[in-house]
């Protein structure tokens, strides 16, 4: 008989992993057992400690909180929204749940049999390598990893699927063992001389027999249960879990969870009878994963080719993701990014210098402008780039800058294709203007300071946080102190600059109604990045010229830097660096959910305690906007 | 004579008619919660009781807050009567590809599947005539159930406040637009009563947190 509604299941379904890896027949099957629940703002679905149900689910509408409760303590791990799908433990395990999982809004969620689900989808292998990772993910608990040691701490696996789980697991070779009659001090020794937190100990014929780590001696010695003079074998883990060589990530990952444990044995034929040959532990994995800066720092220094760039810049991007969504400082997120970004130039830059035909006839630098300048760039933007080279003999002059033109031509093809858009103005090192030598950047500068118009100012805006990346340090030094030098002599250059500082004003007027008029038709987009960070990059800029400070690009290093010159006003310079920070956030996590540059905020999709954080970072913004206006007389001038 | 007559005709009726009349006897007032519900709409070829048809019944049955889909009935019948006019709203042609059953097999089925759930439509009027005039059609006495108007409820929802800019007719497209269900499926039977379903209950979580939540209050009066 025909039936609309599972029709209308599986059109729901395959627009989601694991679903849409099926057939629509099997589709067809599982929506025709699936149960439809609504729920009301706090109903719960399941309970920690609950027995496991026969279903897992899928959020149709709304969200789902899953979180971890001990006492009162509610902790929550996860928002699930529409298309996750959640309570995959009793695919894994018979386990009772460790998480409870209660509507977070009024939702609808489907809940999918688990026999029917595994009977119809035959047991596929990528489907079931999906759901094993996405409940990794979500099971990842501080409280089971604080026991495991390690798990999964400071790298979650990607949420959304990649391919990198079915590669096979980089196991340790030649592991550190010791045999059975070893006694548990020895092998405490053998540990602390190798530094490792896991030793194996193994028979007569190298078979694994058990594993002592750093918890065992914790649990066992410490606490005055075992003698330290006592035999490893009183003490091991036995027997131990064992893998196959050739363990994919998403196996090992498995077995892991499985059985709570955070190293396997990797043996010959993959049981405890045959010679180990190596140790996968949770640090193997997530380095594997990928999602590693020195992992991805390395991978750009070896790189040979542009696409490896690209893919390692892609690596980045996960990171970013993750960091954000971990909530790790924005500060060390950017200090990581920026870093990335860089090792990708200095690649291609060295990359494009091995395709010229000879050698750089003088010394250059590659400077990077705007925010990959003032390091805060996170996710991919406009390239705006310079380069500046020693100055030549005037009749060598044209032929000198011919070469670095090609140069630069090769440098913004590459980091085009690696991601970085073209700049829509030009402002690249490809650009004649902006490819000079030495003299013709320090007439430049001295030009846009001592006469200053719109263009001028506009342009500063963009030069004045360049950043060497690749090159001469001296040339660039050499250009900074003429600027500094040229600052000196004229007051006009930052009035220029603060009045572009304060022309959009704070926008917490407008933030305001908003705020009151949630309810409205008002689907306006919040332009973030000029209304709200704009301000605080030009004000920091203009603060932070004006006392001569060298070598504090960052807008909220400049900001923390202004807050100890200026003692008096500390508080609103840490409020602004702050806000920075939370701007930035803000940007980067509509950014990724967009997968642009994250300028645009919709206001809709905020929740309530995020609109008044936002309000919150305007604050500081009204705030500066008044002390430019006082410090360099803008009254008149505006 | 008159008992011998009272007999009689109670022995005519078929026997699916029987069951159902049955399944009223001796029912305990039970809690909502725990209480059968099915939501159902019809699609028809038109307004007029008398000269119109069903074209198709959907309902979906759930006891508490889960609707299982494999428990959902669609129903597509036979009919001579045909209205080109309504085509475009429920999609369905005289000679579809659909199977279809006769108006007595969909009587059938139907009592069958809801016995003595409470039932719930949007415009419940509309549906339960519609459905009284094909029984009577076919011999039979008018449905037993107790009936609940989704837009009726709607009404009686809505804060005190804004009891005077009520409208006089709410329809399911706006209900599904004031609390966010979700429409996909519109205008085919089953769809619409997955939706009044879901409004059902979405209205009924508003009514529980003003705790006026009795059977009194949620049946037509």
């Amino acid at each position: 008989m025909k039936n609309s509604i599972a029709e209308r299941v599986v059109d729901f379904l395959g627009g989601y992993p694991p679903f849409n890896m099926l057939s629509n027949k099997t589709l067809l099957q599982i929506a025709t057992e699936t149960t439809i629940t609504y729920l009301e703002k706090g109903d719960t679905i399941f309970k920690k400690d609950d027995v496991c149900h026969e279903h897992f689910y899928m959020v149709r509408n709304g969200a789902i909180n899953l979180y971890y409760s001990n006492g009162d303590v509610k902790d929550i791990m996860n928002i699930h929204d529409t298309g996750d799908v959640f309570g995959l433990r009793p695919l894994i395990t018979n386990e009772p749940y460790k998480l409870t999982a209660t509507a977070n809004e009024e939702s609808i969620v489907y809940a999918i049999p688990i026999a029917v689900f595994q009977s119809a989808t035959d047991y596929n292998t990528q489907v079931h390598k999906y759901l094993i990772t996405a409940f990794a993910s979500n099971a990842y608990d501080p409280y089971s990893a604080e026991v495991a040691g390690e798990i999964f701490v400071d790298y979650l696996p990607n949420r959304s699927q990649d391919m990198v789980n079915f590669q096979t697991a980089n196991y340790t070779k030649s592991p550190i063992t010791c045999c059975i009659k070893t006694s548990l001090k020895d092998a405490a020794k053998k540990m602390s001389n190798h530094k490792i937190g896991c030793i194996v100990v193994v028979d007569d014929e190298k078979k694994p027999v058990g594993i002592i780590t750093n918890s065992d001696i914790k649990n066992k010695i410490a606490t005055g249960l075992f003698p330290i003079e006592t035999p490893v074998t009183n003490i091991m883990s036995s027997p131990v879990m064992t893998g196959k060589k050739g363990l994919t990530i998403a196996d090992g990952q498995l077995q892991m969870i499985k059985h709570s444990i955070g190293h396997l044995c990797i043996t010959k034929d993959g049981t405890i009878n045959s010679k180990l040959i190596g140790v996968l532990t949770h640090h193997d994995v997530l380095v594997t994963l990928g999602n590693n800066p020195t992992v991805i720092l390395k991978e750009i220094k070896r790189a040979k080719r542009t696409k490896k760039l690209r893919t390692a810049r892609l690596k980045a991007n996960a990171l970013l993701k993750n960091y954000i969504e971990q909530n790790i400082p924005i500060s060390h997120i950017i200090n990581v990014i920026s870093q990335i970004n860089d090792a990708v130039t200095i690649r291609v830059v060295e990359l494009a210098l091995k395709k010229m035909p000879t050698a750089p006839p003088v010394t250059f630098s590659w400077l990077a402008l705007g925010s990959q300048g003032r390091s805060e760039q996170l996710l991919f933007t406009d390239q705006d780039n310079a380069l500046v080279f020693e100055d030549v003999p005037k009749e060598q002059y044209e032929g000198t800058q011919a070469y670095f033109l090609e140069l630069a031509k090769l440098i913004t093809k590459s980091l085009n294709k690696i991601g970085f858009e073209y700049c829509e103005a030009d402002m690249m090192a490809s650009n004649p203007e902006w490819c000079k030598s030495l003299s013709a950047w320090k007439t430049q500068f001295k030009d846009w300071i001592l006469k200053p118009d719109e263009k001028a100012v506009l342009l500063s805006s963009i030069f004045f946080d360049y950043n060497r990346v690749y090159g001469s340090e001296e040339l660039v030094d050499d250009l900074t102190d003429t600027i500094y030098a040229t600052l000196e002599k004229t007051d006009l250059f930052y009035k220029f600059l603060g009045r572009d500082a304060v022309k959009s004003p704070s926008p917490l007027g407008f933030f305001k109604q908003f705020l009151v008029e949630q309810n409205g038709d008002q689907k306006e987009l919040f332009n973030i990045k000029n209304r709200a960070l704009m301000p605080l990059i030009d004000a920091a800029r203009l603060l932070i010229l004006s006392k001569q400070m060298r070598g504090v690009n960052n807008t909220y290093e400049r900001f923390e830097k202004l807050a100890e010159l200026e003692p008096n006003n500390k508080e609103l310079y840490e409020s602004c660096s702050y806000a920075f920070k939370a701007l930035s956030k803000f940007k980067t996590r509509q950014g990724l959910l967009r997968n642009n540059s994250g300028k645009f905020i919709d206001l809709e999709t905020l929740t309530k305690e995020e609109k008044l954080k936002l309000r919150r970072c305007f604050k500081p913004i009204q705030k500066i906007q008044e002390i430019l206006k006082i410090r360099f007389d803008l009254k008149n001038f505006i | 004579m008159v008992f011998k007559w009272f007999h009689k005709n109670k022995k005519e009726y078929p026997d699916f008619w029987v069951d159902y009349i049955d399944s009223f006897k001796n029912i305990n007032k039970k809690p909502i919660g725990e209480t059968r519900f099915v939501a159902f709409d019809t699609e028809t070829t038109g307004f007029d009781r008398k000269k119109d048809r069903i074209l198709s019944i959907g309902a979906v049955s759930f006891v508490g807050k889960s609707i299982e889909v494999r428990n959902s009935l669609e129903l597509y019948l036979e009919q001579e009567i045909f209205n080109p006019e309504t085509v475009k709203i429920h999609g369905l042609m005289k000679k579809g590809d659909l199977e279809k059953v006769t108006e007595l097999e969909a009587i059938k089925t139907f009592l069958a599947y809801v016995k003595n759930a409470d039932l719930i439509a949007h415009h419940a009027n509309f549906d339960k005539n519609m459905m009284n005039e094909m029984l009577s059609r076919h011999g039979l006495g008018k449905l037993k159930n107790r009936f609940i108007d989704t837009g009726y409820l709607f009404n009686k929802s809505k804060h005190i406040i804004y009891q005077e800019n009520l409208k006089e007719h709410y329809t399911l497209d706006d209900l599904c637009k004031e609390l966010n269900v979700p429409k996909v499926d519109r205008h085919t039977a089953n769809g619409d009563a997955l939706i009044t379903a879901i409004v059902f209950l979405k209205i009924l979580s508003r009514l529980d947190k003003r705790k006026k939540l009795e059977w009194d209050y949620l049946l037509k009066p």
